[in-house]
């Protein structure tokens, strides 16, 4: 953004203008490190043991995955994870059957277990959602069956 | 880079339910451009902060799997009133962020 739009766009929103542009040009103070190993792991489990620090996961039915049985197109697979867990630290996002299985971390410091996104699938497979709660890892899957992958080209 | 997120706040019996839609090309860096065989170089949202009242309540890290002009859904606990900022930061070190008020 040059000085232009920042002084045009002041003027138009007003404080709140600037309190967004202010928060554009430092937006990478409050985050932790990008995990670039973590996205690039060829499996599971080192994915996320670069991500999370440990690949113990403990199958958990208090975890719920909301995605379609059946994904038409593998580019747009709607995925809703929550759980009923309290302490939740993390709720993580992967897929086995993609090329790097890790998809999304976000990191809950104060929202509730639930997230809600749409991700790619390389092909009929589990999606398996890991939450991070007092420390330990907790893991749901669920198979959703693509008919036309979305990470190819 | 400015209108990229658009940013939905609603407030329900002290719970805030947010979405939020982002325009983003979220290349992977494993597709090929068909004609010249070449690997499309990867562009893709790395890092996503929510923060209310300044104080961050999400932050996700994405890799290139999110779909296309991503999408996100998240809940937390507060009111009618708040001032939630939602920003957004790729690969090539752009970003973007919107502020809304929640309803």
């Amino acid at each position: 953004m040059n000085r232009r739009t920042l002084l045009k766009r002041s003027l138009a929103a007003g404080a709140v203008g600037v309190a967004v542009s202010a928060g554009l040009l430092t937006p990478g103070q409050v985050l932790a490190a990008y995990p670039k190993d973590a996205f690039a792991a060829k499996d599971v489990g080192s994915a996320l043991k670069a991500a999370l620090g440990s690949d113990s996961m403990t199958a958990s039915g208090d975890i719920k995955i909301k995605a379609p049985d059946i994904a038409e197109n593998g580019a747009v697979v709607p995925v809703t994870v929550s759980t009923g867990m309290g302490d939740v630290e993390s709720i993580s996002i992967l897929s086995e059957v993609n090329q790097n299985p890790l998809i999304a971390v976000f990191n809950l410091p104060a929202a509730e277990p639930y997230v809600s996104t749409r991700i790619k699938m390389g092909k009929t497979g589990n999606v398996v959602a890991v939450v991070k709660s007092g420390g330990k890892l907790y893991s749901a899957k669920k198979e959703v069956k693509v008919t036309i992958g979305g990470c190819g080209g | 880079m400015a209108k990229s997120i658009k940013l939905r706040a609603k407030a329900k019996k002290g719970i805030v339910t947010v979405k939020a839609l982002m325009s983003h090309p979220m290349e992977t860096g494993l597709r090929k451009n068909k004609k010249t065989g070449k690997l499309i170089p990867a562009h893709h949202i790395q890092e996503v902060t929510a923060k209310v009242n300044d104080k961050l309540v999400l932050e996700g890290l994405w890799g290139g799997a999110i779909s296309k002009n991503p999408y996100l859904s998240f809940k937390y606990k507060g009111s009618k009133g708040d001032s939630l900022t939602l920003s957004w930061v790729d690969n090539k070190g752009q970003s973007d962020s919107a502020t809304t008020t929640v309803k």
